[in-house]
């Protein structure tokens, strides 16, 4: 399921759209992330407050999206563009690359839910197919 | 026996009862079609799936997710016993229908995304965290009677 010519273009444009918004959309996400699925909350004891929209959260989202926004400059080559990312996540936080699809859904809805005229099926497939092929690219160090 | 939280209850409840089945129902049809196209394999006599565009224009696509959606007010009205109440549909969708069980939870992500787009900022963590146990619910009851 890699990524097509027309998947690329989808993605830059849709990339483009949301990046006003990028802190907001991982604010959402990281926060429906801990809130729907409270075992990621594991990855967090270190932080006091994990309610929804806390500074922390809401600045974390924002790493995230600028992650992600990285990856979609390196669209060409994900594996490469990622490593040093998937250093830390393999060597450092050692995150469950299982989260990767939580927080890939929680993504997801927040698109619907912030730009629900942009996230139309046809965008929400190249994006899925996207973060699949992010996760992956992320989960290369771990063993 | 699942234990829902009156939170749950009223969140579930209040969802269906401001729900428009039309819009939602062909919205989340279409959408898993399109954004799990594996998906079609289970309506070869639908017709016309061949892009995004003609599955959205699709009135059998649009129906289909119109009878799915009223499918789910059985739960909505069992919330106490879901599993029993899916019994029958667990077996239509496993002996008659031979529908892959992982297809419910492809759909039921679908029907996240929608009512996400739908409620917009209504769509709090909390609503979202009630909605997605009542789906995970519904999906293990109609995956239950597979063998």
């Amino acid at each position: 399921m890699s990524l097509s010519v027309k998947d690329k273009k989808i993605i830059k444009a849709f990339f483009g759209t949301i990046s006003s918004k990028a802190e907001d959309v991982g604010k959402e996400a990281l926060s429906r992330t801990l809130v729907v699925y409270p075992q990621t909350k594991t990855y967090f004891s270190h932080w006091k407050d994990l309610s929804p929209g806390s500074d922390k959260v809401r600045k974390h989202g924002g790493v995230i999206m600028e992650g992600i926004a990285n990856a979609v400059e390196n669209i060409d080559d994900l594996s490469a563009g990622l490593l040093t990312l998937s250093e830390l996540h393999a060597f450092m936080l050692r995150i469950d690359p299982a989260n990767f699809k939580i927080i890939n859904h929680n993504i997801l809805v927040a698109f619907a839910m912030l730009f629900p005229g942009d996230f139309t099926p046809e965008v929400h497939v190249s994006v899925d197919k996207f973060l699949s092929q992010l996760a992956l690219a992320l989960s290369e160090k771990y063993r | 026996m699942v234990e829902w939280t009156d939170f749950e209850r009223a969140t579930i409840k209040n969802i269906f009862a401001k729900m428009d089945y039309e819009d939602v129902g062909a919205a989340t049809l279409s959408r898993c079609l399109v954004v799990y196209p594996w998906t079609q394999r289970y309506f070869g006599n639908f017709g016309n799936l061949y892009n995004a565009a003609a599955i959205q224009a699709n009135p059998m696509v649009a129906a289909h997710g119109k009878t799915v959606l009223h499918g789910l007010d059985r739960a909505v009205k069992n919330l106490d016993d879901i599993k029993a109440t899916y019994a029958e549909l667990s077996v239509l969708h496993s002996e008659k229908l031979h529908v892959d069980p992982d297809n419910f939870r492809l759909l039921a992500d679908c029907l996240t995304i929608v009512v996400a787009a739908r409620m917009g900022s209504d769509f709090t963590p909390d609503v979202q965290a009630a909605f997605q146990k009542f789906l995970a619910v519904v999906v293990n009851s109609l995956g239950r009677q597979y063998h």
